[in-house]
């Protein structure tokens, strides 16, 4: 039997799961200190207004209160949230106050801190804080954004932050003189990853060392620690940011937020720790909100069915702010409408739209989960016009493996090229139709069944991952022989510790036991991290372990050629335990005598990977009720080489499930105020055990990536993607009979009532 | 106020705010960091517990409320040794991500078992309904819970394997 380099590849049970199974995950609001204080934020209840005054002299006298934050005790001037990604100068006049100074601008805005010996007392207190804010016209949609009425920033003179524009070919001249041009309007409604476990920080100030240490950190802890380092005036080595065990991110969690300013400054004001744990109210209306999204656009075809080109204007309600990830859902709007799909002509804008509501930032899959409902819709539509079939409709215009790398439509003004890397579109789509029995299902299409109209539906999808420009990793070779992994990645809940543990094991030729641990969860650990997004962390931790196991290997042949008396080249390393010279002499490796070994290593990488598939689903829709069942879905997608069956398959359904959820159920609802009529887990709802059992997904590995040593494919967000645009035709296919189109995501039982009411008869 | 219960078999006496749910109380007095508490409205369940026995939310109890009763976290229903049969298949089944969740589903999850060792996937999807996860899409948790059934079966019938499948 094969002890080393069996590891990748292998369904390898998690590691992680021994604790977490057990109850003794360590999660940040599980920690506690000794003369903690505990803080709670009072936010905004207006969407729009001017603060005219706070008054915190009843909060502050309440016994067992420490002290109340405002902006004035801040400084003269509030520090911003900055832009992490796209950090274009135009964006700077649209960035956050970590706490409000002259207006708040969205229903959660912080405005005061309060610091006190209990929660509970924190909490009363936030009741006693008496603000004078005076209202002002609440910006609620995009459509009172674009008019420039009532103003987020006066000094701006607009609320539009900004337009991108994607561009590939000429789409006028394809549109001039094309046989076939249909223009339609698509809406993806505002949803949220809600990660089930709440944000929190617990910030501790060592005054005598000048050293603050925060934990709760999550996904980007060094760009957090460089951001809070030029907000408080301290050297980066001065703060650690530490990251616990986190109950998911799904791309919202861990980016910076004004709490991630306001918590380490009051434990530096208060000389004391300071801990806040986020209630789920509060994470409703301040963790990154995504998706809200319109298009109207154009495609222009040949009658055989050829795509000539796509153009149009999209347009994204981003929120009150601009901060951090906000542009990157937007961007992608533009970069990725087109899909897997050859389009040569392309030329979409998309308008960056402020409005009162919460900001927005990275949900898994941003813009793509949007954009895949607008194409796929219109994909069915154009089909259907020109009597074709849409799986042919469909093959006969995703690109092909012999147009690989493909070059998509180019970003501006943020100049982006990509390009894809791998793969083969039409094979994904093949085992698809062959996984749902899609000549024998589609049979059904249309069919009233026992009062159910049955509906199927396939298309494709591309995931893109391992975004740059670095990972680092550092591989210890303990005095006992055990082998220590840091990377710079972060943790999420995605099971980093076991693929590393099994990539690292390979790498060093050594079983998983050998490895005492993998160490990702602090800015301590290696000298320059980058963290967990964009489907990055196999890509870019893995292949940096990669880089940091050579090089250990090279640093024990040199070690141990020093001591057996040789050549470096000639030592072999059996199984990590010991070292063997060129005349059988030998060293154990489970017994230094002085030092460590280590060696560090990084992945450097401009390119993207490429993840891409095929879903498919077939449901039963009641024409009566508007419910919609479940009655098969199925996901095929090829992410290059595996390093984990078993997490990537559960990625995948995962992700699924919770692409229904924004496909069919959730929706942040605001009024005409830009109030948030969502503010629980009542209200906002989210997929439960009952709800879709029907999931299926087979992951292949036929095309590995070409961009880095692993072969790997960022996977975990392809679920997600096709989701809402596989529902939505499903449902549109189930009642043809009916001409039911629909336009607009979630497909409630509500709406899809509504579209069969207003069918013509 | 002063408040007597026994948790995972252990007397414990401790002086609370009227107002501090049990959650709290078994989280932060206590300090049983298993339990967590994902919405404090009673919707999530990742705060479940066993309470006399039962499934309950223990964000919708004040800790004042336990007094006398018999309480079971997922710290209870672990040992040092090894994974229990539940846990194993979680392990196995891929059930669990974040981990945020799994307490809440441990141990709903054990109270059905306990109560109806042959239920069926509808009745385990119905039970687990209560539990949101965000991670899994719950189709692993299912199989999980379906698989460690027969370890909940009196020895008599472990080999029966009810009739249902997921």
């Amino acid at each position: 039997m094969r002890t080393v380099n069996s590891l990748i590849g292998s369904p390898i049970e998690r590691l992680e799961d021994l604790r977490f199974l057990r109850g003794r995950g360590q999660y940040v609001d599980d920690l506690a200190r000794k003369d903690m204080l505990h803080a709670a934020i009072l936010r905004s209840s207006v969407a729009h207004g001017r603060i005219r005054s706070i008054e915190v002299t009843r909060a502050r006298a309440l016994p067992g209160v420490h002290s109340v934050i405002t902006a004035k005790e801040i400084g003269n001037r509030v520090p911003r949230v900055p832009m992490r990604l796209q950090p274009l100068p135009d964006f700077e006049r649209f960035g956050q106050p970590v706490i409000a100074e002259t207006k708040v601008r969205y229903v959660g805005e912080a405005i005061a801190v309060v610091l006190a010996d209990s929660p509970g007392i924190a909490e009363d207190a936030l009741g006693l804080v008496e603000t004078d804010i005076e209202p002002l016209p609440a910006v609620a949609d995009r459509h009172a954004s674009a008019e420039d009425r009532s103003l987020l920033f006066e000094e701006a003179g607009t609320n539009l932050a900004i337009r991108f524009r994607a561009v590939r070919g000429d789409a006028a001249a394809a549109f001039a003189g094309a046989p076939y041009v249909r223009r339609e309007r698509f809406r993806t409604q505002r949803h949220m990853a809600l990660p089930l476990e709440p944000r929190g920080l617990l910030a501790e100030w060592d005054a005598a060392r000048e050293r603050l240490v925060i934990y709760g950190g999550a996904k980007v802890l060094f760009f957090n620690r460089r951001t809070l380092a030029k907000q408080l005036g301290l050297p980066e080595a001065a703060i650690e940011i530490v990251e616990n065990d986190v109950g998911g991110g799904f791309g919202a969690r861990g980016e910076f937020y004004p709490e991630d300013f306001l918590i380490p400054f009051a434990a530096r004001l208060a000389g004391r720790p300071v801990k806040w744990t986020e209630d789920r109210r509060e994470n409703l209306m301040c963790i990154n909100h995504a998706r809200e999204a319109e298009c109207e656009v154009e495609i222009a075809c040949t009658r055989e069915g050829t795509i000539l080109g796509l153009r149009g204007h999209a347009y994204v309600d981003v929120g009150a702010y601009m901060r951090t990830n906000g542009a990157v859902g937007a961007r992608n709007v533009a970069q990725f409408m087109s899909g897997p799909y050859r389009i040569p002509n392309i030329d979409i804008d998309v308008a960056l739209q402020l409005t009162n509501k919460t900001p927005v930032g990275t949900y898994r899959g941003p813009g793509r989960f949007e954009t895949d409902f607008f194409r796929e819709r219109l994909f069915d539509m154009v089909a259907q016009d020109l009597g074709l079939d849409r799986v042919a409709f469909r093959r006969r215009n995703l690109v092909s493996k012999q147009e690989m790398p493909y070059q998509i439509a180019t970003i501006t003004p943020f100049e982006s090229k990509d390009e894809f890397d791998s793969g083969d579109y039409q094979a994904t789509l093949d085992r698809c139709l062959d996984e749902v029995n899609w000549p024998e299902k589609s049979k059904l299409a249309g069919k009233l069944i026992d009062g159910r109209y049955h509906g199927l539906a396939v298309g494709c999808f591309i995931e893109g991952g391992a975004a740059g420009p670095k990972e680092s990793a550092r591989i210890v070779l303990e005095r006992d022989g055990l082998y220590s992994v840091y990377v710079g990645s972060s943790a999420i809940g995605q099971g980093l510790e076991t693929v590393f543990a099994q990539i690292a094991a390979d790498a060093l030729e050594i079983t998983i036991e050998r490895i005492r641990g993998v160490f990702h969860g602090s800015t301590s650990y290696v000298n320059d991290g980058y963290g967990a997004y964009h489907s990055r962390s196999v890509v870019m931790g893995g292949s940096a372990i990669l880089d940091a196991a050579a090089k250990l290997r090279d640093a024990i042949r040199t070690w141990a050629a020093q001591r057996l008396n040789c050549q470096a080249s000639a030592i072999e390393i059996v199984e990590g335990v010991k070292a063997v010279g060129p005349g059988g002499n030998s060293i154990a490796l489970n017994e230094l005598s002085g030092e460590s070994i280590s060696a560090e290593g990084a992945f450097l990488n401009k390119k993207h990977t490429y993840t891409y598939g095929a879903h498919a689903a077939h449901v039963a829709v009641d024409p009566k009720l508007g419910h919609v069942d479940l009655l098969d879905y199925v996901v095929v997608a090829d992410c290059g080489r595996i390093i984990n069956p078993l997490t990537v398959h559960g990625q995948t359904v995962g992700s699924v499930v919770q692409g229904l959820g924004g496909a069919m159920m959730e929706h942040l609802v605001y009024d005409q105020d830009a109030q948030l009529l969502t503010g629980s887990l009542a209200d906002y709802l989210i997929p439960t055990a009952s709800d879709f059992p029907n999931i299926r997904a087979v992951m292949l590995e036929q095309h590995p990536s070409p961009i880095n040593p692993l072969g790997a494919k960022g996977a975990g967000e392809g679920g997600i993607i096709a989701a809402g645009g596989i529902m939505a035709n499903a449902v549109a296919n189930a009642l043809s009979a009916l001409h039911v189109q629909p336009r607009e995501l979630p497909l409630t039982p509500t709406r899809i009532w509504e579209l069969v009411q207003a069918a013509p008869r | 106020m002063s408040v007597r219960f026994c948790v995972n078999g252990r007397e414990v006496d401790v002086d609370v705010e009227p107002r501090l749910t049990l959650a709290d109380c078994l989280r932060h007095h206590l300090r049983l960091t298993g339990t967590h508490v994902g919405c404090e409205h009673g919707v999530c369940g990742a705060c479940t517990i066993l309470l006399d026995g039962a499934a309950v939310r223990s964000c919708l109890m004040l800790a004042v409320q336990a007094e006398g009763a018999e309480v079971v976290t997922v710290e209870g229903l672990s040992n040092d040794a090894d994974l229990t049969p539940l846990q194993k298949s979680f392990r196995k089944h891929h059930a669990l991500q974040c981990g945020f969740c799994t307490p809440g589903m441990i141990t709903t999850a054990h109270a059905l078992l306990s109560e109806e060792p042959n239920c069926d996937a509808a009745r385990v999807r119905e039970v687990l309904s209560g539990n949101l996860c965000r991670c899994t899409g719950y189709i692993p948790i299912v199989e999980a819970v379906l698989e460690a059934r027969a370890a909940y079966r009196p020895k008599a019938q472990a080999g029966d394997r009810g009739g249902d499948r997921a």
